[in-house]
C-alpha cells in the first residue's frame, strides 16, 4: 500500500498540520511516511500545500506529481490538482467555500461542509480536523483512533485543552465520509 | 521532526556546545530549535548580528576546543567563506550547514544545490578543502550529522553539511544514535597557558617559503582524507546499462526512476555520492568498468557533472539533466531523458 | 643593586619590527604589565587584529590567536562565551574596529560581552602603506588622500568611544594617549581597569589609545607624540566616556 496525499488550501487553513497529523500517527502504526510543507513567502496567505506519502515499503522520492489523494481546502487548490489526481483516486472537496464542480469522472468525490461540521463541534476553525475524518472514513488508510491518539505529541501541551474538541470535529468528518 | 531539527539535535547529541547563526529561509528551524535546546545542554546559542559575525564566533568557539556549528543558506554561504577559509588555515574543526536556496543573488527560497562548486571547490580563498557531507534523508541527516563532528575533530577541518531546502523542510521518522565519543585529545587548544607553555593559533606565515610548507602538509592531510573517507551509495552497480548520478533531493526521485524501470526489465542503476568531497572517485572508477553511459541529475545548471568526468577520465559518456532556480526534476522528465540518450 | 625596571613576566624577548617611534610596543608592553600585575597571564587569551599588529604574538607571552580583518570582537565573543572564566581580549586597529569591523563591535559591545577590547587609533592604515582611516582627521593627508580628507568625500573622522558610550551595554568606555609619559601611566590605569572589569564580570570595556605613527604621517618621532598632544586630542578629547574610574 502506497498512498501519496496532497493537502491543500489558504495559508491559515491548518493545512500543515493536516500532513503531519496523518503522517505522524501512520509512523505510529509503524508505517513509512514522509511529510513535506510549502514554506517561506508563499506561505503567508497564497495557497498552502503539504505532501505526505505513507507506505508498506520504502519511501524513495519524498515528491508527489501525481497524488492518489488530495484534499482541497480552496477553489484554487481544486483547480490546481484536480486534473493531477491519479485514476480511482480521490478528491476531498470543502463545500463549505468551494463552488466550483470538479469534472473528472475516473476519480471519487467526496464533498464535505467541513465549516458547518466543525461548528457543530464546537469551533468552526477546525474544518481541517473534520476533513482529515472524512478522509478516514472514505478511504481507511490507518486507523481512526491513531489520529486522535497522535495528536496529544504534536500540539503543544499548551493547547492540550483542545483536543476533545478537536477529536469531536475528527469524528464527525469521520461519520460524513465513512456514508 | 523535520531535516532542520534532526540535523540540530544530532549536533547536540555528538556534543556540540557552541551555535551561532542568523536567520535565513530555509534553515531557520536550525536556530529556533538550538535556541531552545543548546542552553539546556548547557551550551552556548548566540544569535548573531551577521553571518560573517557568526562564523568567526564559531572560529573562537572552536580553538578552545568546543564542538562549534554555525548553519545558513546559499547568500549567507557566501559571507562565511571569508571565516571558512580561516578555519582550514588554523586547522579548526567546525561544522557549516547549507540548506541550499535558489541562486545567484537572492535568488529564491526553493530548494537548490546550486552552491555545489563553491562547497566542494574551496569557497574562500586559499588552497584548501573543506569535507563536504550530502546527506538525503532525514535519518541520514541525523546520522551523518554526528559523523561530521567527528570527522571534523578527527582532521582538524571544518566540514559542511550540504542539505537543500526540501531536505530542511521534510519530516521522515528519525531515530538517533546514543552519543559516541570518540577519543581525540585536543592538545592544541588555547585556554590559557597555565603549565604549559603559551600557544599560538593563527594563518599568517609570512616566512620565505613556510607558507608553500604549510599548503603542502595540508595537501597531505587533504590526500588522507581522500583515501580514507569516500562514501557513496551504490544501486545495481554490477548490471547497468546506464547509471544515475545524483546526491540528496534529486537521489530520492532517481530512486524513484530507479526502481520503476527495474520493474520494466530496464538496465539501470545509480550512484548517490555521500561525500562530495572527497569525491567517490574510486566506486565511480570501478563503475565505469561495466557501465556505458552516466546521467547526472542536479538542481543546479550542471555542477557536479565535472567531477564525474574527472572521476572517470571522461571514460564513458556523460550526460547532463538539471532544473535550476529552485525548481526540482521530476521523474518523467528524468525517464523522458533516458529514453533520449537510449535512443 | 635594586633592580628598578625589568620585562614584564608577559613580554616575550623579541626584537621589535616596528617603525621607529610606533606606539604600538609601548601599548603592547602596558598591557603585559596589566596583565602581570592582575596575575591573569596564564588564564589570558589574546586575539591580534589585521594591521600593524597582526603579530602581537610574536611579543606576547600568553595564549594568542588571530581573526579576520575586523572579526575581533566575534572570535572574542566565541572563546569568551565557550569558556566564561578565561580572560579575552582583543587588540584592534582604527581600520580594523572602526571600518571593516564596526557591526562586530557594536554588535559585541550591545550585547555586552564581558570582554575587553584595546583599541589602537593612530588614523591611518600602517600595515598596507599609509591610506585613510576611519579616524583620519579633515584635512589631513593620507595615502588614498592626498589632497586631505575632505568631509563631503570622505565622512568625518569616526568617535569610537562616543558612540560604543550610547551603549546599555557598554560598562567602561575611556579614551587615552601614549605621547608622553604621564599620559601611558593614565593609559597603563585605563587598560588595568578594563581588564579588572572583566575579571570582575561587569561587561564590555574599550580603552581607545591615541598612538603615533610617525612613518604614514610624516613627522618625525618627537613632532608625532607632540601632534598627538596638540592636534589629535582637539579632535578626539581624552577622558572616560562611560562608566567610573
Amino acid at each position: 500500500m502506497t498512498e501519496e496525499i496532497i493537502f491543500a488550501g489558504f495559508g491559515g487553513q491548518g493545512i500543515m498540520f493536516m500532513g503531519k497529523a496523518i503522517a505522524y500517527a501512520a509512523m505510529n502504526e509503524g508505517k513509512r511516511v514522509t511529510w513535506i510543507p510549502s514554506y517561506g513567502a508563499e506561505v503567508r496567505g497564497g495557497t498552502a500545500y503539504s505532501m505526505v506519502i505513507i507506505s508498506d515499503e520504502a519511501i524513495a522520492s519524498p515528491l508527489i506529481k501525481d497524488p492518489t489523494i488530495c484534499v482541497a481546502m480552496n477553489g484554487p487548490s481544486l483547480r490546481k490538482y484536480e486534473a493531477k489526481i491519479k485514476t480511482n483516486g480521490l478528491l476531498v472537496v470543502n463545500k463549505s467555500i468551494i463552488d466550483i464542480e470538479p469534472e473528472r469522472k475516473d476519480i471519487e468525490i467526496l464533498n464535505i461542509p467541513v465549516t458547518e461540521l466543525a461548528s457543530e463541534a464546537g469551533d468552526h476553525r477546525i474544518g481541517n480536523m473534520v476533513a482529515l475524518g472524512a478522509l478516514l472514513g472514505k478511504r481507511k488508510i490507518i486507523a481512526l483512533e491513531s489520529l486522535i491518539n497522535g495528536l496529544k505529541d504534536i500540539v503543544s501541551s499548551a493547547y492540550h485543552n483542545l483536543l476533545p474538541v478537536n477529536e469531536k470535529a475528527i469524528r464527525k468528518g469521520f461519520e460524513h465520509g465513512s456514508r | 521532526m523535520c531535516g532542520n531539527e534532526a540535523l540540530a539535535e544530532a549536533a547536540i547529541i555528538a556534543g556540540c556546545r557552541f551555535y551561532a547563526g542568523y536567520p535565513i529561509t530555509p534553515q531557520n528551524e536550525i536556530p529556533a530549535y538550538m535556541s531552545k535546546r543548546m542552553p539546556e545542554a548547557g551550551g552556548v546559542f548566540i544569535q548573531s548580528e551577521s553571518e560573517l559575525a557568526a562564523i568567526n564566533m564559531v572560529f573562537g568557539s572552536s580553538l578552545t576546543g568546543t564542538r562549534a556549528m554555525t548553519s545558513s543558506s546559499s547568500p549567507g554561504i557566501s559571507l562565511k567563506q571569508e571565516g571558512i577559509s580561516y578555519l582550514a588555515a588554523c586547522e579548526l574543526p567546525a561544522i557549516i550547514v547549507n540548506i541550499m536556496r535558489g541562486g545567484p543573488g537572492l535568488g529564491n527560497i526553493g530548494p537548490s544545490q546550486s552552491d555545489y562548486f563553491q562547497a566542494v571547490k574551496g569557497g574562500g580563498h586559499g588552497d584548501y578543502h573543506q569535507i563536504v557531507i550530502a546527506p538525503a534523508s532525514v535519518q541520514e541527516i541525523a546520522d551523518l550529522t554526528m559523523l561530521s563532528f567527528d570527522l571534523a575533530d578527527k582532521y582538524r577541518t571544518p566540514v559542511m553539511i550540504l542539505g537543500d531546502g526540501i531536505l530542511g523542510q521534510m519530516m521522515e521518522p528519525v531515530e538517533f544514535k546514543a552519543e559516541t565519543k570518540p577519543e581525540i585529545k585536543k592538545d592544541w587548544i588555547l585556554d590559557g597557558c597555565k603549565g604549559r607553555k603559551p600557544r599560538i593559533i593563527k594563518s599568517l606565515i609570512l616566512s620565505d617559503g613556510e607558507l608553500e610548507k604549510f599548503n603542502l602538509k595540508l595537501q597531505k592531510k587533504y590526500n588522507q582524507i581522500k583515501d580514507i573517507e569516500q562514501r557513496c551509495e551504490v544501486l545495481y552497480g554490477d548490471d547497468s546499462e546506464i547509471t544515475l548520478v545524483a546526491y540528496g533531493t534529486p537521489s530520492r526521485i532517481c530512486r524513484s526512476v530507479v526502481e520503476k524501470l527495474r520493474k520494466k526489465g530496464k538496465s539501470i542503476g545509480m550512484i548517490r555520492p555521500i561525500t562530495l568531497w572527497p569525491f567517490p572517485e574510486r566506486a565511480f572508477k570501478e563503475l565505469a568498468k561495466n557501465v556505458k553511459s552516466f546521467l547526472v541529475v542536479e538542481m543546479s545548471c550542471g555542477q557536479m557533472i565535472e567531477d564525474v568526468k574527472l572521476a572517470i577520465d571522461c571514460a564513458r559518456p556523460v550526460h547532463f539533466y538539471g532544473r535550476t532556480g529552485g525548481e526540482i526534476p521530476g521523474e518523467d522528465e528524468i525517464i523522458k531523458e533516458i529514453e533520449h540518450i537510449n535512443g | 643593586m635594586d633592580k628598578i625596571f625589568e620585562k614584564p613576566e608577559s613580554i616575550r624577548d623579541t626584537e621589535t619590527h616596528y617603525c621607529t617611534g610606533c606606539g604600538h610596543g609601548i601599548v603592547h608592553r602596558v598591557i603585559c604589565e596589566v596583565v602581570d600585575d592582575l596575575g591573569i597571564r596564564e588564564k589570558l587569551i589574546g586575539i591580534a587584529p589585521v594591521g600593524c599588529a597582526v603579530i602581537a604574538y610574536d611579543y606576547w607571552d600568553f595564549d594568542v590567536t588571530e581573526a579576520a580583518h575586523g572579526r575581533v570582537p566575534a572570535v572574542a565573543t566565541g572563546i569568551k562565551r565557550s569558556l566564561p572564566d578565561r580572560i579575552v581580549f582583543g587588540y584592534q586597529g582604527d581600520g580594523d574596529l572602526g571600518a571593516i569591523g564596526t557591526a562586530e563591535i557594536i554588535h559585541a559591545a550591545n550585547r555586552g560581552e564581558n570582554i575587553t577590547i584595546i583599541f589602537v587609533n593612530n588614523t591611518v592604515y600602517g600595515m598596507t602603506g599609509g591610506q585613510m582611516a576611519p579616524t583620519t582627521l579633515l584635512k589631513q593627508k593620507t595615502a588614498t588622500t592626498p589632497s586631505g580628507r575632505d568631509e563631503k568625500k570622505h565622512g568625518f573622522p569616526l568617535k569610537v568611544c562616543e558612540l560604543l558610550s550610547v551603549l546599555p551595554g557598554v560598562v567602561y568606555a575611556e579614551r587615552v594617549s601614549i605621547h608622553n609619559p604621564q599620559n601611558v601611566l593614565k593609559a597603563k590605569k585605563a587598560i588595568k581597569k578594563a581588564f579588572e572589569n572583566q575579571v570582575k564580570g561587569l561587561g564590555f570595556s574599550i580603552v581607545e589609545v591615541l598612538s603615533p605613527c610617525p612613518t604614514y604621517l610624516g613627522l618625525s618621532p618627537q613632532d608625532a607624540v607632540k601632534w598627538i598632544g596638540e592636534e589629535l586630542t582637539k579632535e578626539y578629547p581624552l577622558g572616560i566616556y562611560k562608566g567610573a574610574a
